[in-house]
């Protein structure tokens, strides 16, 4: 298939659709509502499933249910909605279910803004629910990736048996790019009679299954984080994501963005590169795993003088840069969390600043 | 020599936690009946709810998940919507339901989601340690409200049956209690008429029983039966509050 014009939330929509996901609930929300209004049309052509919920909250649990009986499912909000369903993601986290939220995200705090933003950053990455867990975080910086992303959202979630999440922010939701679908990220979903409340008629089976989060002994309770901190691991291990840029160069600094904010920083490299200035830029495609490991090579590297944590936010991603660093380089955080993205220039500006 | 009388096959061998003159294990065992009896046990799934029958898979036979606090019509309408073919029930307490969980079960009830909601009253919260509950009696002592229910302050028990009958959407809102033998029948009746409801794909239905809870009231639990006989009957009427028919 060719590539075809789309809007970000649409695309995301139809990437769902393409990936093997027929099931839908959501509550509306700007600026990611075009999500809703696309599978509300798109879902009934292909015998899926689209509902309205009443809430967010609402609808973090509809999806726990479809999720805990066997069957593909998604959401999509923005950041005010991602806090309402954080209680139901604690809860499917703990049950061990897969599903796919999508985040795009919007200034804040409180109702905050509708333009772009990074500022649910600790939200998606450090837990944003009660409890000990995380999310598989995958931030697309435009709308072919979030397409890929979104893809490969579905059987990430069935794998670990854990939500993923992408975090896009509304630039990725409302701009239009040419997108393609590829093939090879379609996927069928994986058997679940192992562990999901399916109906033991449908896995023709004399033993219930039992979904849920509560284990009152302290023992079995401790196993548990246990086995989900195995999983975390091997989230480091096996799916850890992210794009070294000009890397391979004797840069004199070092920027770490990703997302929306990453695009710009890629044109300002190439501006800068141009003026004889190497900068090379670490872009995490993953937030959860982070890529710390990489982050620390390339920031001491001998030439790299200074590391540049660029985002959308007030300073988020920056701890863990800095955890990433270790006190090896100094590292600055630059940004806005107003809704305007700096532009080339400023970052230009900023990278001159500190050599 | 034929078996007149035996334990539901949908009903496991575990020793209940109940503590003496509840009434969920009588709720129990007329839900594992009605399961039985429309053969349905294997294409089952309940939800547990956050209260004293925080554990109901552990004594009815059948595919479980767990909810959060008040949220188990969201999750039966999630399971329901993309597996219609399964029997789907909610089994939640009024704390659950009536307080923290109302807008689940109004929107759930008023889209005529077709799964069976099992509501148990008994005017207070139990496994937390007998708070206050919106359906705790006028002057009612609780936990949290030492002095009794004061209705200018909190206003009056809500009626849940009443309030979800007002709905427009058709469903089978029904009110029954097991305080005493002359009910059961009759609750029993409802909650089987309820599943049948849903194995005919024709509406949403709600069952809620009237119950007590001798522990967190002070009482006996024979205290308990009269109290509520005496209170609460009067206020929550038995009775079929709506039908699809």
């Amino acid at each position: 298939m060719g590539k075809v014009l789309m809007k970000g939330n649409e695309a995301i929509a139809e990437a769902a659709v393409r990936a093997g996901c027929l099931n839908y609930f959501a509550y509306p929300i700007t600026p990611q509502s075009e999500i809703a209004e696309y599978l509300s049309r798109r879902l009934p052509e292909v015998g899926g499933v689209f509902l309205q919920g009443e809430s967010e909250v609402a609808v973090g649990y509809m999806i726990f249910g479809a999720s805990g009986c066997g069957q593909r499912v998604f959401t999509s909000t923005s950041s005010p909605g991602f806090s309402l369903m954080s209680e139901a993601v604690s809860y499917i986290t703990g049950a061990e279910c897969p599903a796919v939220f999508v985040n795009i995200v919007r200034g804040g705090p409180g109702l905050g803004g509708i333009l772009p933003s990074q500022a649910d950053y600790f939200q998606a990455v450090k837990g944003g629910g009660h409890g000990d867990y995380h999310l598989l975080v995958m931030a697309p910086d435009g709308v072919q990736e979030a397409v890929e992303m979104m893809m490969m959202a579905f059987p990430l979630a069935e794998k670990y048996r854990n939500p993923v999440l992408i975090l896009g922010d509304g630039l990725i939701g409302q701009m239009m790019e040419p997108v393609e679908f590829p093939e090879n990220l379609r996927s069928e979903p994986t058997n679940k009679d192992d562990w999901a409340s399916n109906g033991m008629a449908t896995r023709n089976s004399d033993t219930p299954n039992l979904v849920k989060s509560l284990f009152l002994d302290p023992r079995a309770l401790n196993d548990h984080n246990l086995k989900l901190k195995a999983k975390y691991e091997r989230m480091m291990r096996e799916d850890l994501r992210y794009e070294a840029y000009n890397a391979d160069t004797d840069y004199q600094a070092l920027i770490v963005s990703f997302g929306t904010m990453s695009r710009v920083c890629r044109t300002a490299i190439d501006a800068l590169k141009r003026q004889g200035i190497e900068v090379g830029m670490i872009r995490p495609q993953t937030l959860f795993p982070f890529p710390e490991k990489a982050i620390h090579e390339a920031a001491i590297r001998p030439s790299c003088k200074v590391v540049l944590s660029i985002e959308l936010n007030m300073g988020q991603m920056l701890e863990d840069v800095q955890r990433a660093v270790l006190g090896e380089r100094p590292v600055h955080w630059h940004g806005n969390a107003g809704g305007d993205i700096p532009s080339p220039e400023d970052i230009m500006d900023l990278v001159k600043s500190f050599l | 020599m034929a078996k007149t009388f035996q334990k539901p096959e949908s009903l496991t061998d575990r020793y209940m936690h109940y503590c003496p003159g509840c009434t969920h294990g009588v709720i129990h065992r007329l839900v594992a009946e009605a399961i039985d009896e429309l053969g349905i046990r294997k294409r089952t799934v309940g939800i547990a709810p956050v209260g004293c029958a925080v554990m109901v898979y552990d004594y009815i036979a059948c595919d479980f998940q767990e909810a959060a606090h008040g949220r188990a019509p969201a999750m039966a309408t999630g399971i329901k919507r993309v597996r219609p073919d399964l029997i789907v029930f909610t089994y939640q307490g009024d704390g659950d339901l009536a307080s923290i969980g109302m807008g689940e079960i109004v929107h759930a009830a008023n889209r005529g989601e077709k799964f069976t909601t099992i509501f148990v009253n008994n005017a207070i919260y139990g496994m937390t340690g007998g708070q206050m509950a919106p359906t705790t009696m006028p002057g009612q002592k609780t936990t949290t409200s030492p002095m009794g229910r004061n209705v200018d302050e909190v206003g009056m028990p809500i009626r849940i049956a009443e309030l979800l009958s007002s709905l427009v959407t058709p469903g089978y809102i029904t009110r029954q209690t097991v305080i005493r033998p002359k009910y059961i029948l009759k609750a029993k009746e409802a909650i089987k008429r309820a599943f049948a409801y849903q194995v005919e794909g024709k509406c949403f239905s709600l069952v809620e029983v009237v119950s007590t809870c001798p522990t967190n009231w002070g009482m006996t639990p024979v205290e308990a039966v009269d109290w509520a006989e005496k209170t609460m009957l009067p206020y929550y009427r038995l009775g079929d509050f709506k039908t699809p028919e």
